[in-house]
């Protein structure tokens, strides 16, 4: 009699540790590119997804590099999100080839390119070469710093979300009409933050903050690099000194991943501040979602400007 | 398309000033008003950029779709004759093939542009050029398997072309245009939608046997090749023969990634391997383990197995059956702080490789290495070294050494110069000094190689 309540027993805690399995199992296991598709990613998902990005939000993301650690993330992957117009063509490709997974190939089910929801700026319309250096021929990647666009994407993943779990459709969607809510909130709160910054002149290491800019209404007159992945030249750098004087452009902004030396050596030439500004998601510790980058960006610019 | 996004844009336009007026007749519904009008020209906004996506994904779609017939066709012109082969109607112009160089970056379809719908069914399209000069003395013994440079040497102009074949797989040419003529480097179908994770290739490729084997020259971290690799495994073109492959990733504690790969290759490795007849083929296992340690640091060691028929007595006996049996262990150390990732590096490599050939009178049991290390000291600046160490594959009592040191320079990501220090001290007691200069330059959109 003991031995069968003790077999009844076991046979029961095995059946519990095996249920938490089996709704785990029911959770879409999303990989993104890079950490801002995550935090979208997982503003529409909750807790029906799993979301990892492979790049860290303090990384160049054009400069990753292609780990084989990555393809065990891959390989289970029933979603892959990218962020498009050729960001990750230096070291997604690889991993998605070397996956095995059949679900995340381009053109699959399982693979989203969020650049076809987004408004993409700095199209270019003539011939492309590399004499203009590291171009994306397809438009700015940086896009998801416009908070539209964010919005824009969120909507996509949503959809994309539905159609692979259509048992959870409603509550993707219903997750999606949460955050769109609360981006219009923090929108407005934001766009009046920085309302009387409109029109201010700003430099960028890379052309990294276009859409920031577009949305924010500031002007970004130069980049400390001559052209896109070219590292700044002595002549490029006095040039844009002198721009930068004449334009009356107090501030610089660097991303996380680039070395201060040149914009110092420019801040202190022209006296414009130099800070280092945040264009993804997990460029620092606090900075955990996708409200948290644009708090942490314009309370940097309002301390910036004021 | 383009018609429907117009239409968009006019209706949203001719809306703003018919709200605008009936705001002027109620002037207590004017905030609202103008709040439902915001909101409504936002959702106008977003359906143009929908449209607009959806524009671009469908170019995109024209690039991905399967064509069965047109791949074969396009690399048939590509290797054959491409000034003078007739182009059918959707080719490019000149100009749009410059364009199109530009704009296709690799190995992913593109996802927007004029240009790129012009070059919507044409893989991707890269060359790259290896120059090499060279200075000092190098006068090799009769039997040294490492041979000097000419003073300067086109050495290598590689095309590749890839591209998606269709949902199930993708397809991968690199055509090597080297002084001694036109080389297929590698050409290989790649299925990447296998069931069970597996991943397959059929074609011509360089085999998985250690590191150096698999490079491409222009990926090495030297000019050369390491004395192991020239003396055991064929140098430069090294394992690289027609055959099959497939690879899988195995199940692993703690984080580990294990992948393992098997080939079987027709038999004929330059100076490694020979068939002599059809049976002769040959084999090649890997088993790769990788972990990382942090995320900046990560070691990646392999285990190596090749098996194939040599050439010993092939123009003595009818059918000869002597084997040569290679052994591999390699193990690479990298450090990439990833903050500063662009600006600073260090890899630690090393290859110990063992060759067993049969041969008359007796088997040559050989025995190399190498290690080396290389960092970057800046954005644009690299420096290394490497320390050699290898037997002769047929002559197992002659062992030469050697060491390089190198010092790169890259103006863009797209072009490198070279200089190498190489001291060779030969098994027949011979040295040499020599000063090695390398200009990589690439054109067009050259996929990225795995890690």
């Amino acid at each position: 009699m003991i031995k069968s309540h003790r077999s009844l027993s076991i046979a029961l805690a095995l059946l519990c540790s095996l249920l938490p399995l089996t709704a785990e199992a029911k959770k879409l296991n999303v990989v993104t590119a890079t950490t801002d598709m995550a935090a979208l990613a997982q503003e529409v998902g909750g807790d029906r997804i799993s979301v990892e990005s492979i790049a860290k939000g303090y990384q160049d993301p054009h400069f990753v590099e292609a780990k084989p650690s990555f393809l065990l993330k891959l390989r289970q992957a029933d979603l892959l999100i990218v962020v498009g117009l050729q960001l990750e063509i230096g070291w997604l490709p690889p991993l998605i080839t070397q996956s095995g997974n059949p679900r995340i190939q381009v053109g699959a089910s399982g693979y989203l390119d969020a650049s076809q929801f987004a408004e993409i700026l700095e199209i270019p319309t003539g011939v492309v070469t590399r004499a203009m250096g590291d171009v994306h021929p397809l438009g700015n990647p940086h896009y998801w710093l416009d908070p539209d666009n964010g919005r824009r994407v969120a909507r996509g993943i949503a959809g994309k979300l539905s159609e692979l779990d259509p048992s959870d459709s409603a509550y993707f969607q219903q997750r999606f009409e949460d955050f769109d809510k609360r981006l219009t909130a923090a929108e407005q709160k934001w766009d009046a933050e920085m309302a009387p910054y409109r029109g201010r002149k700003i430099v960028t290491y890379h052309n990294s903050a276009t859409n920031f800019a577009k949305h924010f209404h500031l002007e970004v007159i130069g980049y400390v690099e001559p052209r896109p992945g070219i590292p700044p030249t002595p002549s490029h750098t006095f040039e844009l000194m002198a721009l930068m004087k004449r334009e009356s452009c107090k501030l610089l902004l660097v991303e996380p991943y680039f070395d201060l030396k040149t914009p110092n050596s420019i801040g202190a030439a022209t006296g414009a501040k130099v800070v280092v500004y945040l264009p993804s998601v997990g460029g620092e510790k606090q900075v955990t979602n996708y409200f948290e980058l644009f708090d942490y960006d314009i309370d940097l610019l309002k301390k910036a400007f004021q | 398309m383009k018609t429907k996004i117009i239409a968009a844009i006019g209706v949203a336009l001719f809306c703003v000033p018919a709200w605008s007026q009936q705001g002027t007749n109620a002037p207590d519904a004017n905030a609202q008003n103008s709040a439902a009008l915001e909101q409504r020209i936002r959702e106008l906004e977003d359906r143009v950029i929908a449209l607009e996506g959806k524009l671009r994904t469908m170019e995109s779609a024209q690039t991905a779709q399967p064509q069965p017939a047109q791949p074969a066709a396009t690399v048939e012109t590509g290797t054959q004759a491409p000034a003078q082969t007739t182009v059918p109607a959707p080719a490019p112009s000149p100009n749009e093939a410059q364009t199109g160089l530009a704009t296709s970056g690799g190995q992913l379809p593109v996802y927007g542009g004029s240009s790129a719908a012009a070059k919507a069914l044409n893989p991707d399209v890269s060359v790259i050029g290896d120059f090499i000069g060279a200075a000092g003395g190098n006068s090799a013994p009769a039997l040294a398997t490492l041979q000097p440079f000419p003073s300067l040497q086109m050495h290598e102009s590689e095309i590749g072309l890839q591209a998606i074949i269709d949902p199930y797989a993708r397809g991968d040419f690199f055509i090597s245009f080297g002084e001694e003529g036109v080389n297929l480097e590698e050409g290989y179908i790649t299925f990447t939608a296998l069931p069970a994770g597996f991943v397959a290739k059929v074609g011509k490729m360089r085999s998985v046997f250690g590191k150096v084997n698999l490079m491409h020259n222009h990926v090495l971290p030297w000019i050369d090749r390491p004395l192991v690799t020239t003396n055991l495994v064929g140098g430069e073109d090294g394992i690289d023969d027609a055959g099959v492959s497939i690879e899988r990733i195995l199940p692993a504690p703690k984080g580990i990634f294990l992948e393992a790969t098997g080939q079987l290759f027709r038999g004929d490795s330059a100076d490694v391997f020979t068939a002599s007849q059809r049976s002769d083929v040959s084999a090649v296992a890997h088993l790769r383990s990788y972990k990382d340690i942090t995320e900046s640091t990560n070691l990646d060691i392999g285990l190596s197995y090749a098996r194939g028929h040599n050439d010993a007595g092939v123009n003595l006996l009818p059918n000869p059956e002597f084997v040569t049996q290679l052994y591999g262990i390699d193990a690479t150390l990298r450090w990439k702080p990833l903050r500063r990732s662009i600006y600073h590096s260090f890899i630690a490599r090393s290859e110990l490789i063992w060759s067993q050939r049969q041969e008359l009178p007796r088997e040559q049991r050989a025995f190399g290495f190498y290690a080396s290390g290389d960092y970057q000291l800046g954005r644009r600046w690299f420096t290394g070294g490497r320390f050699d160490w290898s037997d002769r594959s047929r002559f197992d009592n002659l062992t030469d050494k050697g060491a390089a040191a190198t010092l790169t320079y890259w103006p863009s990501e797209f072009s490198q110069i070279r200089g190498e220090y190489r001291f060779t001290k030969y098994a027949e007691n011979r040295d040499s000094n020599e000063l090695l200069m390398q200009l990589i330059f690439s054109l067009g959109a050259h996929g990225a190689h795995p890690f």
